[in-house]
């Protein structure tokens, strides 16, 4: 097994005439927590399911663990934890736990019948799916905070006892901000953005700028993802920051600039939300 | 110490972890030697990416408020300060500025804004005043 965990290479879907996934490009360190983000409809769970080799790429290829996805082997499989979206079955609780979890969900639950059952197919309530990879679509939708809770401690407890990689897709970008220490961000099937979370942090940057003269120049940048106006202020989003590019801001006139914090969810909007597609 | 990590803040994580374990080195309720938690221990108190609080531990070793012994752990440094008078002042200024201007708009007098940082000063580590200096 090579040093990725996950690859793809030219990785393409066609769905009819429609391209869902377009050439991309995946290698995914082990140990890594890799956050996936993306609008719906980018091709999240389209690539996901490519990379498990439940769906056929169109073109290019993809490998877990090694072994290309479509031709995963039973022993490799054994390694793959996968939760599908909307399907709250987590792999890497032992029987016990997850029944404790399941059983929060149901009214009528019966424990007796449970155990019973677990009994009956020699199932240990200790016994846990260990995995080397996991794989989860979205698995945090619809859980109430306390699990969601959960979940995510045990993302952050999986990675450090047992030396797993994870791979996830999510729209709550606070909990990714949490685990994750490496983001991807997909567009329209493009991977635009595949770099550890600091990184984006770093290079995606809002920045205030003031204009005391109360004119507004056009602010046309190289990387420019976003402008707001308030006053004789703007708050300016640019891609491939960095601290030089300041000096253009004032080059426009600026009299002060100042680059702002941001959390991964704002930055998120601006960097996905075309400028055309603005008020 | 008990860190209370907000991660939709605008403040990156990391930071808000230097910013809390130095105000409470500053406050005393870490005092030099004290050890810190391990990169471990702290990620899956706070359910945080342990190479986040890797990248806060490295940021307070910088800046030196803790150091690190192989092997050993992290521990709370003596607190450092800057060996000219002229450099405190010159990074308290802009403390003192954000200070008087919330004082002022909120109309208090001096001595009211003065009488308000005594309270809490008793709170805080501040370095005995040296005599003749």
């Amino acid at each position: 097994m090579g040093e990725y965990v996950i690859e793809a290479h030219g990785l393409t879907k066609y769905f009819g005439s429609e391209k869902v996934v377009d050439t991309l490009e995946l290698a995914v360190p082990r140990g890594t927590v890799y956050g996936f983000l993306g609008r719906n409809g980018a091709g999240k769970t389209t690539t996901i399911r490519m990379l498990l080799g439940l769906l056929h790429a169109t073109r290019g290829h993809c490998a877990l663990l090694g072994c290309d996805s479509e031709e995963l082997t039973p022993p490799i499989k054994a390694r793959i934890g996968y939760l599908a979206e909307g399907h709250h079955l987590i792999s890497w609780m032992n029987i016990g736990k997850h029944a404790e979890f399941l059983r929060s969900y149901y009214k009528a639950w019966d424990q007796t019948w449970f155990n019973d059952t677990i009994e009956r197919f020699g199932l240990d309530p200790k016994k846990k799916i260990t995995s080397l990879l996991l794989i989860m679509d979205d698995p945090t939708l619809g859980l109430d905070p306390v699990v969601r809770y959960d979940v995510l401690e045990s993302i952050v407890t999986m990675i450090q006892k047992e030396s797993c990689t994870v791979f996830f897709s999510s729209h709550n970008l606070a909990d990714v901000e949490r685990v994750a220490d490496r983001i991807g961000i997909i567009e329209a099937g493009v991977l635009r953005s595949d770099c550890p979370l600091t990184t984006f942090k770093d290079s995606v940057r809002r920045v205030r700028c003031l204009f005391r003269n109360g004119q507004r120049p056009e602010l046309a940048l190289p990387g420019l993802l976003r402008v707001s106006w308030l006053q004789n202020e703007a708050c300016v989003t640019l891609a491939r920051f960095e601290e030089h590019r300041l000096d253009e801001l004032k080059a426009l006139g600026a009299d002060e600039v100042e680059i702002l914090d941001a959390s991964l969810e704002e930055l998120f909007i601006d960097y996905t939300t075309p400028l055309s597609g603005r008020k | 110490m008990r860190f209370n990590i907000n991660p939709s803040s605008a403040e990156p994580i990391y930071a808000q972890i230097t910013r809390q374990a130095r105000e409470a080195v500053a406050r005393g309720t870490l005092r030099a030697g004290d050890q810190l938690p391990t990169v471990r221990e702290l990620a899956l108190e706070l359910v945080i990416n342990p190479n986040t609080i890797a990248a806060a531990y490295r940021e307070m070793e910088r800046i030196g408020l803790v150091h690190t012994r192989r092997g050993r752990g992290t521990f709370v440094a003596e607190i450092q300060s800057p060996a000219s008078p002229g450099e405190r002042r010159h990074h308290l200024q802009k403390h003192v500025d954000a200070l008087l201007t919330e004082a002022t708009l909120l109309g208090l007098s001096e001595e009211e804004t003065l009488d308000a940082v005594r309270t809490v000063a008793g709170k805080y580590l501040l370095r005995e005043t040296k005599k003749n200096g």
